[in-house]
């Protein structure tokens, strides 16, 4: 198998050996889950409970909301609603948002489920999306983007490919690896159904060369299918969707585009065993796979939590910290890309790949130096990018000379400030413009607005003004349209404000 | 609830690197010339090595304090040091004291720190302080001595030593002798062509073992190579300046050495003399100076080394490295802005990628 030269990136080190030999493990039911309405990209969802009413396992909690991008919620136990409230969000801004508390009964019954969808190769692929949808699937590499509008890209695109992501280019998450190995038949059929509802029969599997184990198991479990399972090199960020394409097919996604625009699709491979679940079980997304690791946690799991649970919760399971002490840093995510935590007392959601608890050691910050210019940022940078140049105007708040040497192309992997010796923070200064730039470009917006909105008043207000001026000063209504030479159909509009007037 | 914390950004890992790592990094590399040529040249050398890298340190603990920054701290960095390392190995290793604490003054005060401080001088601090002196003082800058090794007969005591560095100096006229290059451009001055002048010049063995009079960091090749390759291997520099730079002056000197040669230096002689090996590993190479990208580092070795070529055939001084270096250094921020990575998903002009049509895909 050809894999196709991709520029930048930076070998890391993975530390993934501190969970990567152990089997998932199932957590115990906490006895309070808290259960956030904003666990994906798009609208919040809408709760259709209300406290103190009993739910089942798998019941609706709360439906899609409004617009085209939401995400429906499911119970991931039974008990019953405490309250919805505005609780901390697992996010760093410390902000709350609407959650859903849950105090679980530890019976954990099921409700009742869609029926499966029995043979899932003859349902149409609307069929499939709309259960993927309602199932609340959303991508489990991280981006919580809902699967369903992804599998709906196959009306306006051309796809030949369905490319399941196994790369896990993240240290120390283990979660892929394990959920490959440990339930490869589940992912190769929900891999088979999204190929089925995309309409190609083309899949294939990348997965970094430093799983040997999952390569191995994956190869045999998509042989009678047909899928192929690629080995790719081990180099961050070979898991960002743009650029596996790029490693496994070749094809480069333009720039503002999505890879569907290739031809290719990607999902997690998480997110196919969740479409498995949903098509062959009816059941939702209402728990997933994670890794919790990290030198400062006493114990690293692999572990199928329901959503919901609190962080504080998996760390008292995993035997607490070391020393007993908070440790340095806690991350939510990988180390490249993931985020702090506000504080334990946030829940896991769709979107969590992992909990790690990192010493100082191993988080090696040091204060920012000045720039050297080793240019070792923009051999990192996987976008072909001059870091130290974007965050020399950044420095200078001068967001347009960020954006014109293309600070809005940089995919925030983190590689720049990885690599860079004066341990500036890069990424840091980039996800800060493009905050800015995006704040720019809503105000700009905004004014462009007023000013549209603004002139139509003036127009409208000036026809008014001419209208009523029309019988008393003219003598015939010709005079009137002969004024404006060129433009001979301007009876339209004053007869329309004469109308509504 | 602790928020406080969630203030930064990922990553939250890093490399294992720094910015002193690297320069010590560059310093070891240095070591074993420097060690050779201290024994080569004598005591006058070791003195004015230990003065040139302690002026520089002090000169840059001085610049530091006068503007408030942190000293220990920065000196730690290693940048001055390895400074001062690579203006003393450029300097006549004889040279007084106070062309030491001159060129100390000229590169990090007036190159380094009045731009900014480390990261925003335009120019090689080294190589400037090399130049400046060679203008301003060109009979000391240009006083060689052939090599005196230590514990040898001819070789200074330590007395004498001391004597030569700090009061007074050497005897020009009988102890002084030119440079490999210097010899040949002042024969061929006299109308003796090349291919009889370079007979007389030191060997090829002699000017690739460092047995020939020069500066004091630059006569061994065969040392100083192993050294720029030490640095390829750590990934501390890439090959792209070394390789452009030896790559064009070896290709300019053999071109021109074929069709006339009896006017121009061969090829191989100019990669082994003078500053070749030094300015294409350690100095071209050095980071602040020169572009950020690869095919902008291509740009800027082929530039130094031809302009390397140019100055050494057609202009007065025997030797150009160090003002190809300098031209080029004013050149690297333009070839950054046109040299430059391509986008991913961009064409070169910025312009998202086209989208092509797959052979054999089907519309849905």
């Amino acid at each position: 198998m050809k894999i196709f030269p991709v520029a930048g990136g930076v070998h890391l080190d993975y530390r993934k050996e501190l969970t990567r030999d152990l089997e998932i493990v199932v957590m115990p039911l906490p006895r309070m889950l808290c259960v956030p309405l904003h666990q994906h990209v798009g609208t919040p969802a809408e709760p259709v409970v209300v406290s103190g009413q009993p739910v089942k396992k798998g019941q609706l909690l709360a439906a899609a909301g409004p617009g085209a991008v939401s995400a429906p919620i499911h119970s991931p136990t039974s008990g019953h609603i405490v309250d919805i409230v505005n609780y901390l969000a697992p996010h760093p801004s410390g902000l709350t948002q609407k959650t859903i508390l849950l105090r679980t009964d530890g019976k954990d019954q099921w409700g009742e489920l869609p029926a499966p969808i029995a043979d899932p190769f003859t349902a149409t692929p609307r069929e499939i999306a709309a259960r993927v949808a309602s199932a609340g699937i959303v991508g489990l590499g991280g981006a919580a983007f809902p699967s369903a509008l992804k599998l709906n890209l196959r009306t306006g695109h051309t796809l030949d490919m369905l490319l399941l992501n196994g790369a896990e280019c993240e240290p120390y998450l283990t979660c892929d690896d394990r959920v490959m190995q440990e339930c490869a038949a589940e992912v190769v059929n929900g891999a088979r159904i999204m190929a089925h509802a995309l309409s190609t029969s083309c899949i294939k599997l990348a997965i970094e060369e430093n799983k040997p184990q999952a390569i191995k198991i994956m190869t045999e479990a998509g042989k009678p299918f047909g899928i192929q399972v690629i080995g790719v090199p081990v180099r961050y960020p070979m898991g960002s969707a743009h650029h596996l394409v790029k490693a496994v097919t070749g094809r480069e996604t333009p720039a503002h585009g999505r890879t569907a625009s290739v031809g290719v699709l990607v999902h997690n491979v998480g997110t196919a065993r969740a479409v498995d679940h949903a098509i062959r079980l009816g059941r939702p997304l209402i728990s997933r796979v994670i890794t919790v690791s990290g030198g400062a946690m006493n114990r690293g799991v692999n572990i199928d939590v329901p959503l919901g649970t609190l962080v504080s919760d998996l760390v008292a399971f995993c035997g607490g910290f070391k020393n007993g002490t908070m440790p340095y840093r806690i991350i939510s995510g990988g180390p490249m890309m993931g985020h702090m935590l506000p504080g334990l007392d946030v829940p896991v959601v769709k979107g969590t790949c992992g909990i790690l608890a990192l010493t100082a050691e191993e988080t090696n910050e040091q204060p920012a130096g000045p720039c050297i210019r080793c240019g070792a940022c923009v051999t990192a940078c996987p976008s072909g990018l001059l870091p130290l140049s974007m965050a020399a105007y950044i420095i200078h708040e001068d967001m347009a000379g960020a954006a014109r040497e293309g600070v809005e192309d940089c995919i925030s992997c983190g590689s720049c400030s990885y690599i860079c010796p004066s341990h500036i923070p890069l990424m840091h200064y980039f996800e800060y413009a493009n905050g800015r730039l995006r704040a720019l470009d809503r105000e700009r917006r905004k004014h462009e607005k007023i000013k549209t909105l603004t002139e139509a008043r003036q127009a409208r207000l000036e026809r008014i003004a001419a209208a009523r001026r029309e019988p008393r000063h003219t003598v015939t209504p010709s005079a009137v349209m002969v004024t404006p030479p060129a433009t001979p159909p301007a009876t339209p509009p004053t007869g329309e404000i004469k109308a509504s007037a | 609830m602790n928020v406080s914390q969630s203030d930064r950004r990922g990553p939250f890992t890093h490399a294992p690197n720094s910015v002193r790592q690297t320069m010590l990094l560059v310093v070891l590399a240095l070591v074993p010339a420097t060690v050779f040529n201290g024994w080569l040249f004598g005591w006058p050398a070791i003195f004015l090595f230990a003065l040139t890298v302690g002026a520089c340190l002090a000169v840059e603990a001085g610049c530091l304090k006068l503007q408030g920054k942190p000293v220990i701290a920065t000196l730690n960095d290693g940048s001055a040091l390895l400074t001062g390392w690579l203006l003393a190995m450029s300097l006549p290793p004889w040279a007084p004291w106070w062309i030491a604490a001159l060129g100390a003054v000229f590169a990090i005060c007036l190159t380094k720190h009045l731009y900014g401080g480390l990261g925003q001088n335009v120019f090689n601090p080294a190589m400037v302080a090399r130049v400046a002196l060679l203008v301003s003082f060109p009979v000391v800058m240009t006083a060689f001595v052939p090599p005196h090794p230590l514990f040898t007969s001819g070789a200074p005591g330590f007395l004498e030593s001391l004597r030569i560095t700090f009061a007074g100096g050497f005897n020009l006229d009988t102890m002084s002798a030119a440079s490999a290059l210097g010899f040949i451009k002042t024969e061929l001055s006299r109308g003796i062509p090349v291919s009889q002048s370079m007979t007389q010049a030191p060997s090829f063995l002699n000017m690739v073992s460092g047995f020939h009079t020069g500066s004091f960091g630059e006569t061994s090749a065969w040392l100083i190579l192993p050294g720029g390759l030490y640095l390829l291997w750590r990934r501390v520099i890439s090959w792209h300046i070394p390789v452009a730079l030896m790559g064009t002056l070896f290709a300019a000197g053999t071109l021109f050495h074929a069709i006339a040669p009896d006017r121009f230096i061969s090829g191989p002689y100019h990669l082994i003399s003078g500053a070749t090996m030094l300015g294409a590993f350690f100095i071209a190479t050095d980071y602040v100076t020169s572009p950020v990208s690869k095919s902008g580092q291509l740009v800027f070795g082929v530039g130094c080394g031809l302009l390397t070529w140019i100055i050494r055939t057609f202009a007065g001084y025997p030797e150009g490295m160090a003002f190809a270096i300098l031209l080029m250094n004013a050149m690297a921020p333009l070839i950054d802005h046109h040299f430059r990575p391509r986008t991913f998903g961009r064409t070169r002009k910025g312009e998202p990628l086209p989208l092509k049509p797959l052979a054999g895909r089907r519309s849905l």
